[in-house]
């Protein structure tokens, strides 16, 4: 692995700093580290490229790393990753992209994740993508989330996007059983001439589950962001979808979300608000002696954070 | 010292010139405290506004401590000791009770520093120190944190504040008032206050009756405080608005 690799690999899920138990490190379009324990166990599949995970059932307070990193220019990617999580499980799951590109060409990792929740399981799953390198070649990623909740069940995801990442297409789709939960939090901080589009589908399908989505963006410079949020209430259920969006200099947010109660005891918010930083918080900061740059840092690091 | 000299600040409303504060002449000796009273929409925000910065004078001038500070932004003013609680305190998604009074008080304090600001101004800091400063705090909260920012920001040398009483319940406020009494007596700095309590005109050294963008009266609270009463109870205090005009 080198220097480019471990520093992406920090970046994305502080490899370094982490014991890890069951793992899988893709490098260059090659799984080149990897580890499965008692329960958890990581599989290449045979007819495409990425893996499988499968978690016993009963696998409580474990881990799974699987970070993706790419430091050659031009490489493009599909990659699918099957998450099989048992019944009773309760785990974290560490993914991520990053993209190192000191190239005129562009690199590409499209990640397709698909999560069977097992019955009264809890998952916890962190994202983060990250670029860098000097190069003119864009740094791409399209991850495409495919969520399963069975009854009682539990997800939490964590998606964050804070740099150098110039190019984004996201899809996350989820189905929910009985009195499942799912929580997605995300934070995309877009600048330059980056896009980003991040698009949720929420079947509310099964009796007394809920769903809370929630999206805190910032677009700097010339940036485009596209937020879609549906969700769809087939049950006696609860739904909410919240965009929360700074706009700065001539950047640029869409958010659209869309809410179809198709049960009469859906129930289903959204809220949506796009602005620019309010002056007086600039001005309460500066009140205290930070400068307008350093109090517009604050303000931003503090809601992304 | 803070010195106003001919101060001035004027508005376009209905495209025509307003006057908000009108040759306004002050000066604020070092070690006293201040407060400003007077009807709604006499100027008196405005002109706390103008020596924190907020609002740049139309004329006039302003100096701090001998140095000319009219063309001086916020952030200056602020490192050259003046510290300023807003009336309404804005609120921050994101940015905690500890972020906030940590940027107040500079890089190193230790925990139990931070907690003491809290304290002071009656907050649990166990119960309020990681909190959002965001929309789930109370107004009275929010003020009160407000307050404890401009305790725990160090250099203070002139410390403005615009009705600090306002959204804080009664029993709280008493306590407050303690806050302000020790912040007189130990801290080698003059306070400014923009207040109608009673209490805080009590403990003033001089109070300053702003109504019509004017100073239409000040001096100590033995010489202001009885004209102040007997004109409010007879309603003949809001009838010196009018008199300014």
């Amino acid at each position: 692995m080198n220097e480019n690799q471990k520093h992406l690999l920090d970046e994305i899920a502080d490899i370094s700093k982490t014991s890890l138990q069951a793992y899988n490190i893709r490098a260059n379009g090659q799984s080149v580290e990897r580890a499965s324990t008692e329960h958890i166990e990581i599989i290449s599949k045979t007819d495409v490229s990425g893996i499988d995970i499968v978690i016993k059932p009963g696998t409580k307070n474990e881990t799974v790393h699987i970070p993706v990193v790419i430091d050659s220019s031009g490489l493009s990617e599909r990659v699918y990753n099957d998450f099989y999580i048992g019944d009773d499980c309760d785990v974290l799951i560490v993914a991520g992209c990053g993209i190192h590109n000191d190239g005129e060409e562009a690199s590409t990792h499209d990640g397709v994740h698909a999560f069977h929740v097992g019955k009264n399981s809890k998952v916890r799953y962190v994202e983060r993508h990250y670029g860098c390198g000097t190069g003119s070649g864009k740094r791409n990623m399209n991850p495409e989330t495919i969520v399963e909740l069975a009854d009682d069940s539990y997800m939490e995801m964590e998606t964050t996007q804070i740099k150098g990442v110039d190019s984004t297409w996201r899809l996350t789709k989820a189905k929910l059983a009985d009195r499942a939960a799912l929580i997605i939090k995300e934070k995309l901080f877009t600048h330059g001439d980056q896009v980003a589009e991040t698009s949720f589908e929420v079947d509310l399908a099964g009796k007394d589950c809920r769903t809370n989505v929630v999206s805190r963006s910032v677009a700097k410079d010339t940036s485009k962001q596209r937020f879609l949020a549906k969700m769809y209430g087939n049950n006696k259920c609860y739904g909410h979808s919240e965009c929360d969006a700074i706009l700065m200099d001539q950047a640029d947010i869409t958010a659209i979300p869309e809410i179809s109660a198709h049960h009469l005891d859906a129930q289903l918010v959204h809220e949506a608000a796009i602005g620019k930083i309010a002056g007086e918080q600039l001005m309460k900061l500066m009140t205290l002696g930070l400068t307008e740059a350093e109090a517009e840092k604050q303000i931003i690091n503090g809601f992304l954070k | 010292m803070l010195e106003l000299k001919n101060v001035c600040f004027e508005v376009i409303q209905d495209e025509k010139p307003k006057r908000i504060l009108n040759n306004i002449n002050l000066k604020i000796e070092d070690n006293k405290f201040s407060v400003i009273t007077g009807p709604n929409g006499g100027g008196k925000s405005t002109l706390a506004k103008i020596i924190a910065g907020i609002e740049k004078p139309t004329e006039g001038r302003i100096y701090f401590n001998g140095t000319d500070i009219t063309d001086m932004g916020i952030t200056e003013r602020a490192r050259a000791g003046i510290s300023f609680a807003f009336q309404h305190p804005v609120r921050f998604k994101g940015i905690t009770v500890r972020d906030l009074i940590q940027l107040a008080a500079g890089q190193v304090n230790a925990e139990s520093e931070l907690c003491t600001y809290l304290a002071e101004v009656g907050l649990c800091a166990k119960d309020y120190i990681n909190r959002d400063v965001d929309a789930s705090l109370s107004g009275g909260e929010l003020k009160r944190i407000e307050i404890a920012t401009i305790l725990a920001k160090k250099n203070t040398s002139l410390a403005v504040f615009d009705e600090p009483e306002a959204g804080i319940d009664l029993w709280s406020f008493h306590k407050l008032i303690g806050v302000f009494e020790k912040m007189h007596k130990q801290q080698n700095l003059s306070i400014f206050i923009i207040s109608h309590q009673e209490r805080i005109l009590n403990i003033a050294d001089e109070i300053i009756l702003v109504s019509g963008g004017r100073i239409e009266k000040r001096g100590s609270k033995d010489e202001i405080m009885p004209a102040l009463l007997a004109a409010a109870d007879t309603c003949k205090y809001y009838k010196t608005e009018d008199a300014g005009k």
